[in-house]
């Protein structure tokens, strides 16, 4: 059932490519109606694997004499994270309803990334998941680069050549991996035996683990590697910055956890030499993420420029994803896999009241200007959801950020208790960007020029009315974030086996 | 000397021969007085017809031998590169078609045809005089094919330089060839590496380091390895499209498969000793007593083939960074594949693995390229230039174009699902296998670290094509055969990418059962 999230997005992007152009509503509804199907595949197989393990869906020889399978399985970790793949999917496509120009090449892409997405969640041969991972690269660059703002040429670019150089540490470590093993299989299954059985040696681990490692981290926006993401996130379309933010961070920050831990279980053991606080891999990762955690935070705290503020958020919250990988045990791990999923779903509600609902109406993302603008009183809706997601961003109980951003701060208590410390000061700026940000969009008193409060209220100025598109997109992700942060359990009890297999081995 | 076998050997060659003579014939003879387009027509369909034919031969020719020595080898890694070149040449001839640089269809396909000969006969050549034969051959006919746009300046100069370029690196090649059979008092390959093995073996002569670098100069011209690389730039850009394409696919096939003989030959003296890998050395006793023979590619072979692969990769890679034309381009992006192939046959395997990756990635990457000049040729005849900025707005002026243009160009910078992702892994998979050690390994990394670069320069194509707005937005048209080899090509270089297990097996085939 979920491996159709596959072939239905792929097979959709085909159809939106060859269909006639300048027909935008026929796009639109086609991608819509594509991406609900797909969803409706995720939310089925999310439920049908309640209580399973790991569920083998179709293993058939790929390229035989390698040994590398076309493998698709799902555990706990997977299902979840399909599920957010799917609603963030439906979600991008409501707030790009005004896409006029080129529309079908738009969602042929963006069903294209979103196919290779899929992908890269139920596979279970490392090649197979490079293979989804890399897919995803080309139509990220086209989607920003052809229908992005400011600097898309820019951010494009970077983000393709980011993601390639990592993609390319990736590879070469997935190739030693395979050769050390002996080249008989890709398995990441067969793999992950190998590593705890010693095939794999402890010495080989620690040196391949950092490579792999932040080769994926960087597509999961580890600091100093995260700079693409800010730019990127700018310089894209609302859809895709939702879709980049939203998934494509979380498959850097799922390729760390499903091949760099799941494969080199051995590469954060200590040197044996300890220095500065410093005595292993896991160390050094961990301090890079917490140095993101509240880098990113105080950086987002000076931005002029609303969607950066976004954008450097998501910097902020990826690094409690990795601080929580680099727990190591099971409350912290649980947690960076929920966080995954919370974050997805609020990082792509800010993005698309940012770029959508304000940008669209008012052509400018500087604070600055917003503060003239008097948007709480003219824009109602999107003050109102923004203060939703706001809080939802903040952590604040009751929603689903702060029962994953707990459960990484408890692991890391009891991992390293300074960690939490200084993650914890990452959420009061956290709460102080937000707040900023908040009361300078919406709910400034600061007056308008003369010129300004003219064009305010002259009909010819005013700011388009809210569509129903919009409606959906924000009342869907606010209450699947309110529902998980009230009933957490729904998501928790299918992660938390898998991550206990995972940390234990691999197994079931 | 045995007739009957010697024209079961050469019956391929024999084919195309043939093939090129009756183009000819037909082309002055019947259809003199026919219109251009007409004789183009017949002369490339004669030409494929001509290339089926010695596809067909190649399944039934045998090997032929002289004495004890081997001249000409048939079926396994040979095979594979011989139908491999028909079907590149038959793509190249269709190209033709569409282009029409040239009144004079019916020599442009006889040469074409005389040129694949040669390539047919290095291919399986296993013997030096042979080898130099057939390198001549083939170097003589793209020379003329690269000049064979008359009324273009460019294409004389490009070929004056391929020329001068291409018989100095004959000379070298010649000069090195003699050496080595100073050494090994033989021209067959088995021998002469035995010779150099004892050479070698009794402490590096200066003297075979000497018949090694020239032949690497010979060879390395061939593959446009740097530092040899100099004539390729100015001879995919000046040389007609069709021309440029075959010389960019199936002339680099034939060379990339005589350094694949030379490697196997190599490693298949030693199983011929009945070496076993647990031991270190075989001991061959010669006039001056026992000799220690370390098994494996001779290292000075070895070093040289690193050094050319490793300048290759960066210059290849970094100087096409700076291109303004898109055949410059293809061209460094050539040395830099270059690059990657000569890293699998220096780390060279004692199974067929090695080969068949090195195969795999020349036949694929032939196909792309031939691909990737058929689109530039239609390009530059709408636009008259092949800068980058001709290329602007490409999706609009025609999508199927600009949708072969993203494909080839993805595969070539290695993006899976495209083949030439799995060329590539094949590739550096078979050298990591082979020879686990931190050399090959920090190779593998460059080689993976420079495709990544490779990324952006592709990615400037693309961007022309779909991202920046069009200066000129009428529709550009293509021949339907064109378009329709075009297609065949992308969609192959889909297929074989979503299911490369169908050419690996297809190269296993020709490999006698274990």
């Amino acid at each position: 059932m979920l491996a159709w999230t596959i072939y239905l997005s792929f097979a959709g992007a085909l159809v939106e490519a060859l269909l006639p152009k300048g027909k935008a509503g026929l796009a639109r509804w086609f991608a819509l109606f594509v991406a609900v199907l797909a969803l409706f595949h995720a939310i089925g197989g999310f439920f049908a694997g309640m209580g399973l393990g790991r569920q083998i869906i179709v293993d058939i020889p790929w390229v035989p004499s390698m040994g590398i399978h076309y493998l698709l399985a799902a555990d706990g970790i997977s299902r979840v994270l399909v599920l957010l793949t799917g609603l963030a999917a439906v979600a991008g496509i409501l707030f790009s309803w005004n896409v006029e120009h080129r529309t079908n090449e738009f969602f042929a892409f963006y069903l294209a990334l979103i196919g290779g997405v899929y992908g890269v969640f139920l596979s279970f041969d490392l090649f197979l998941l490079f293979v989804f991972y890399e897919i995803a690269i080309v139509p990220k660059y086209f989607l920003i680069a052809i229908w992005g703002s400011t600097r898309r040429e820019y951010g494009a670019m970077k983000l393709a050549l980011y993601s390639f150089v990592g993609s390319a540490m990736v590879l070469i470590g997935l190739l030693a991996a395979y050769s050390t093993a002996g080249s008989h299989s890709t398995s990441l299954i067969d793999l992950a035996a190998y590593a705890h059985s010693g095939v794999l040696p402890v010495s080989f681990q620690m040196w391949c683990f950092p490579l792999v490692f932040v080769g994926f981290a960087i597509l999961a926006g580890m600091w100093p590697f995260h700079t693409w993401a800010p730019t990127g996130h700018v310089a894209a379309p609302t859809a895709a910055s939702m879709l980049l933010a939203g998934v494509v961070m979380k498959l850097g920050a799922y390729g760390c956890l499903r091949v760099g831990i799941g494969l080199f279980p051995h590469g954060l053991d200590p040197w044996g030499v300890f220095y500065l606080g410093i005595g292993s891999w896991r160390d050094v990762f961990a301090i890079l993420a917490v140095i993101g955690i509240v880098y990113g935070a105080l950086v987002a705290l000076a931005q002029t420029d609303f969607k950066f503020v976004i954008g450097y958020s998501s910097v902020s919250h990826m690094g409690f994803v990795l601080l929580g990988l680099m727990t190591l045990n099971q409350i912290g791990v649980t947690g960076a896999v929920l966080q995954m999923f919370s974050h997805g779903i609020i990082a792509g509600l800010l993005f698309a009241i940012v770029g959508r609902i304000v940008y669209d109406r008012t052509h400018t993302r500087q604070l600055a200007e917003l503060e003239t603008m008097h948007l709480g009183k003219r824009l109602p809706f999107a003050a109102w959801a923004f203060v939703v997601a706001g809080m939802a961003s903040m952590g604040l109980p009751g929603f689903s950020g702060f029962v994953a951003e707990l459960q990484v701060l408890v692991g890391a208590w009891i991992a390293r208790p300074w960690w939490t410390i200084a993650a914890g000061v990452g959420i009061v700026i956290g709460v102080a960007y937000t707040w900023r940000a908040l009361q300078k969009a919406f709910f400034s008193d600061r007056l308008p020029t003369a010129h300004a409060l003219e064009q305010e209220h002259d009909p010819a100025h005013s700011l388009g009315a809210i569509t129903w598109p919009e409606v959906t997109g924000v009342v869907m992700l606010v209450s699947v974030s309110l529902f998980v942060g009230l009933y957490p359990r729904i998501l928790l009890d299918t992660i938390e086996p898998a991550v206990k297999a995972l940390l234990a081995g691999g197994g079931q | 000397m045995n007739y009957t076998d010697l024209f079961r050997a050469t019956l391929p060659e024999t084919a195309l021969e043939v093939a090129a003579l009756l183009v000819l014939v037909v082309d002055l003879g019947f259809l003199r007085k026919a219109a251009l387009k007409t004789r183009v027509a017949f002369a490339s369909l004669l030409g494929v017809a001509g290339c089926a034919a010695a596809a067909w031969a190649v399944t039934i020719a045998g090997p032929y031998s002289q004495g004890n020595d081997l001249l000409l080898a048939a079926g396994g890694a040979a095979g594979v590169a011989q139908v491999g070149i028909l079907v590149l040449t038959a793509f190249t001839l269709l190209l033709l078609i569409g282009s029409g640089f040239t009144r004079n269809a019916g020599e442009y396909v006889a040469v074409v045809l005389m040129a694949a000969a040669g390539g047919l006969l290095i291919s399986a050549a296993q013997d030096l005089l042979v080898i130099f034969v057939g390198l001549e051959l083939l170097s003589l006919g793209l020379y003329i094919l690269t000049a064979f746009a008359k009324s273009s300046g460019k294409s004389a100069e490009a070929a004056m330089k391929y020329y001068l370029f291409g018989g100095m690196s004959a000379a070298f090649l010649l000069f090195g060839f003699s050496y080595l059979y100073g050494l090994s008092g033989s021209t067959s390959l088995p021998r002469v590496v035995y010779g150099t093995y004892v050479a070698s073996a009794h402490g590096a002569t200066p003297l075979l380091y000497l018949a090694l670098v020239m032949i690497a100069a010979g060879l390395g011209f061939k593959v446009a390895a740097v530092p040899f690389h100099l004539w390729a730039p100015d001879t995919y850009e000046g040389a007609p499209a069709p021309a440029a394409a075959f010389i960019a696919s199936v002339s680099k096939v034939a060379s990339f498969a005589l350094l694949i003989s030379i490697s196997s030959v190599a490693l298949h003296f030693f199983s011929e000793l009945h070496f076993h890998y647990d031991r270190a050395y075989v001991t061959l006793t010669v006039s001056s007593g026992p000799v220690h023979v370390t098994p494996g590619i001779p290292n000075a072979w070895q070093t040289v083939l690193v050094v050319l692969s490793a300048g290759s990769m960066l210059l290849g890679n970094l100087a096409a960074l700076a291109q303004v034309s898109v055949r410059r381009l293809l061209a460094y992006s050539a040395i830099a594949h270059a690059g990657y192939i000569l890293l699998g046959l220096a780390f060279f395997s004692w199974t067929n693995a090695s080969a068949n990756a090195v195969l795999y990635y020349i036949l694929t990457y032939g196909l792309t390229t031939i691909g990737a000049f058929g689109v530039v040729s239609v390009v530059e005849r709408a636009s008259g230039s092949d800068k980058l900025d001709s290329f602007l707005g490409l999706h609009k002026r025609n999508p199927l174009l600009a949708a072969v243009l993203l494909v080839l160009f993805l595969s070539l910078a290695g993006i899976p699902p495209l083949v030439g992702f799995w060329a590539k892994f094949n590739l550096f998979a078979a050298v990591l296998s082979v020879s686990a050690g931190p050399v090959p390994f920090a190779l593998v990394a460059l080689a993976i670290a420079m495709s990544a670069v490779s990324l952006y320069y592709y990615l400037q194509v693309l961007k022309r094509a779909y991202v920046m707005p069009a200066v000129d937005e009428s529709p550009i048209k293509a021949h339907p055969i064109t378009l329709i080899v075009l297609l065949a090509i992308a969609s192959a270089v889909v297929v074989f990418g979503c299911f490369p297990a169908a050419l690996q097996g297809w190269i296993a085939s020709f490999y006698p059962a274990m």
